[in-house]
């Protein structure tokens, strides 16, 4: 027995690439994607960083530099440790959910901290000819430019993550500040020189290059934008369909090698085929994320009844056919006639299920929710109820009664069953 | 070949499909190759069902070629085809359906469970609806009922037209059209709930033809009706 053989096995890890973190960083992500990379605890690569800062500003430099050229990725310090200060949270998975996030406290805390920090620098800056009435303006620059990075970031990263629209502003605003800041120092700057009776006419000229840059490069920009938008929207609706594509595909595929395998018993094929075609219909007809979810609880009547008759079905293997008119959330009052109405159509199935599918109709109409269950079976006399069925007085009819509402058990003239079922919604549901 | 037949009248009530004496040409389209055969299966053996398929097609300028040429009496058309629907089909066949010597007309099969595609089609012209899994008798039924004129509403179908006549605040800009008689409420409600029309008619202690004249006029008034979004109410009917 080699030693390897016996060590426990480790999955071989994949080459680390360094990325920028998305998520909690304070300022860039470099930190934290650096921390990540090195396996160190994030706070250690931040104080390095703001030791360095200390040294002439080369922290900053280097900070800067990693900023810009490193890209931006998922990577970093391992999620399952929540940042401090930070409360960024991204289901990784999501999926048609949209990804709250708290507002980034670590930026502020970041800013305090440069502001603290360069308080320092700058009372360590050799102040010999004038050197240091520049520094302001340059801070303001530094930060201008650094809040600008940042967005630009963000609206890199709001490629996979999605964003809510109220961060809009948000974004904006940031922007702004920067570009603010920025003009700003600058202008801090030509002051300083002693230009400052020439800085309207600078500013001036300034605007006039601004203007005509915009003129020129406009309209590719324009036109780039809208490619990329355009390119978006194509990559959103190609996502969309590899979704769907997979969900069905392999659910569709699965069921076809169960029928294959099931072709021998007609039921069986019956049952798999209904359930395949319910699950398709559900995933092409119904509205965006509403019960596309197996296991989310009904809270309307139509979805109930619905939920209600497809549990039904694929128990029995009766096809039940399900109609209904209007919709209302689901109370203290319709709840119990669902429980009701779903004993009706166990009934049904049971013993109608062999004159074909089994009718549901559920109708709400003003405060009166109406559903009939009918089958086309044998039907049988109601005074002579046989033991077996004893189950429908107590769980359909008493049930019902209970609540105050009314059941009718009634056989149909041309053979059949139908169970009527009437409720009148609570109150305090509007 | 168009041989033209005997109108059969308005008997109404269409018995179990025996087929004997009667007779009908239809076309099918559907861009399911495999869906077109099944159906021809079931139902194309004219000695016993009475129902000939005189031509068939799979798309929108294909089928508006073949009813133009063959002049079924029946056409069963699939709400989703390529090259605009089965709403473009009725649409440029309309000279067709107006003729009054030897109307042309449509049924509308369709898997679609969107009340949209279903009432577009009725708005367009077709007399009934259909769900593809209908069994091979009833849709021997149906395409007889659309022969005579009558109007076939599956249950499916009876419950879109009920919620898009449900009361809603917005006033009737035509009485005649734009509301659903008491009578033709129940009706459709029987519909719904999966009674056939000979049932209704027991239930109510109506005539099968009265039955029939009920659904007609839904049928009417489903086609003629202003209130524009009647599929944006039936699809998007609110929590009541």
């Amino acid at each position: 027995m080699s030693e390897a053989a016996a060590a426990p096995l480790v999955e071989p890890r994949p080459p680390r690439k360094l990325y920028r973190s998305g998520d909690g960083r304070w300022l860039g992500g470099v930190a934290r994607g650096l921390a990540g990379h090195l396996g160190l605890p994030v706070i250690w690569v931040r104080l390095v960083f703001v030791g360095l800062f200390m040294a002439d500003g080369l922290g900053a430099l280097l900070y800067a530099a990693f900023w810009f050229f490193v890209p931006l990725g998922v990577g970093g310090v391992d999620a399952q440790k929540p940042p401090p200060l930070v409360g960024t949270e991204t289901s990784p998975d999501g999926r048609r959910r949209l990804v709250t996030r708290r507002p980034d406290k670590g930026q502020i805390v970041a800013l305090l901290l440069m502001v603290v920090v360069a308080m320092g620098f700058v009372g360590s800056v050799d102040t010999s000819n004038g050197a240091k009435a520049y520094l302001w303006p340059t801070v303001l620059v530094g930060a201008g430019v650094a809040l600008v990075w940042r967005q630009a970031d963000n609206a890199r990263r709001a490629r996979w993550v999605e964003v809510g629209s109220r961060r809009r502003t948000v974004t904006l605003l940031r922007g702004g500040a920067g570009v603010l800041l920025v003009t700003a120092g600058v202008s801090g700057i030509f002051v300083l020189r002693g230009s400052g009776t020439h800085l309207a006419s600078v500013l001036q000229a300034a605007l006039a290059v601004l203007v005509g840059i915009t003129l020129l490069a406009g309209p590719y920009l324009v036109r780039m934008t809208q490619d990329l938008s355009e390119e978006r929207l194509m990559r959103i609706r190609a996502q969309e369909r590899a979704e769907v594509a997979a969900h069905v595909h392999d659910s569709v595929l699965h069921t076809l090698t169960l029928i294959q395998r099931n072709a021998e018993s007609p039921g069986e094929v019956r049952r798999l085929a209904r359930a395949q075609e319910r699950d398709l219909r559900t995933w092409l007809y119904k509205p965006e994320g509403t019960g596309k979810d197996e296991e989310e609880e009904p809270t309307t009547l139509a979805d109930a009844v619905r939920r209600n008759a497809a549990e039904v079905e694929d128990k029995h293997g009766v096809p039940i056919e399900v109609v209904v008119v209007g919709d209302c959330p689901l109370d203290e009052k319709t709840g119990p006639q669902m429980q009701a109405a779903r004993e009706a159509m166990v009934n049904a199935a049971k013993y109608g299920g062999e004159g074909g599918a089994v009718q549901v109709y559920a109708e709400v109409e003003g405060r009166t929710v109406f559903v009939s269950v009918r089958d086309r079976g044998p039907g049988f006399d109601l005074d002579s109820i046989p033991a077996d069925r004893m189950g429908v007085r107590e769980s359909i009819i008493g049930r019902m009664e209970r609540n105050g509402g009314t059941a009718r058990l009634r056989a149909v003239p041309d053979g059949g069953t139908e169970v009527e079922l009437e409720m009148e919604r609570a109150e305090n549901t509007t | 070949m168009s041989e033209p037949t005997e109108p059969t009248g308005t008997n109404g009530t269409a018995g179990p499909a025996d087929g004997a004496g009667r007779h009908v040409r239809v076309v099918l389209v559907d861009d399911h190759r495999m869906f077109r055969t099944g159906v021809q299966a079931e139902i194309g053996q004219t000695d016993q069902t009475g129902v000939e398929v005189i031509g068939e097609a799979a798309d929108v300028d294909q089928a508006v070629t073949v009813i133009t040429a063959t002049r079924p009496e029946v056409v069963l058309l699939d709400v989703h085809l390529p090259g605009g629907g089965g709403v473009e089909v009725l649409r440029r066949c309309a000279p067709l359906m107006g003729d009054t010597e030897q109307p042309v007309r449509f049924l509308a099969l369709s898997v679609s469970d969107a009340a949209d595609d279903v009432i577009g089609v009725i708005r367009g012209g077709a007399r009934g609806y259909v769900t593809k899994t209908i069994t091979g008798t009833d849709l021997i039924d149906s395409i007889f009922r659309v022969q005579e004129g009558d109007a076939v509403f599956s249950p499916r179908l009876a419950g879109f037209v009920l919620d898009a006549f449900a009361s809603t605040d917005a006033p009737p800009v035509d009485e005649d059209l734009d509301r659903l008689t008491q009578r033709e409420r129940e009706v459709l409600r029987l519909i719904a709930r999966g009674y056939a029309y000979k049932e209704i008619a027991k239930q109510l202690f109506i005539s099968v033809k009265t039955v029939e004249s009920h659904v007609s006029a839904v049928l009417r008034k489903l086609q003629l009706s202003n209130r524009h979004e009647l599929t944006r109410w039936a699809t998007a009917r609110r929590l009541v």
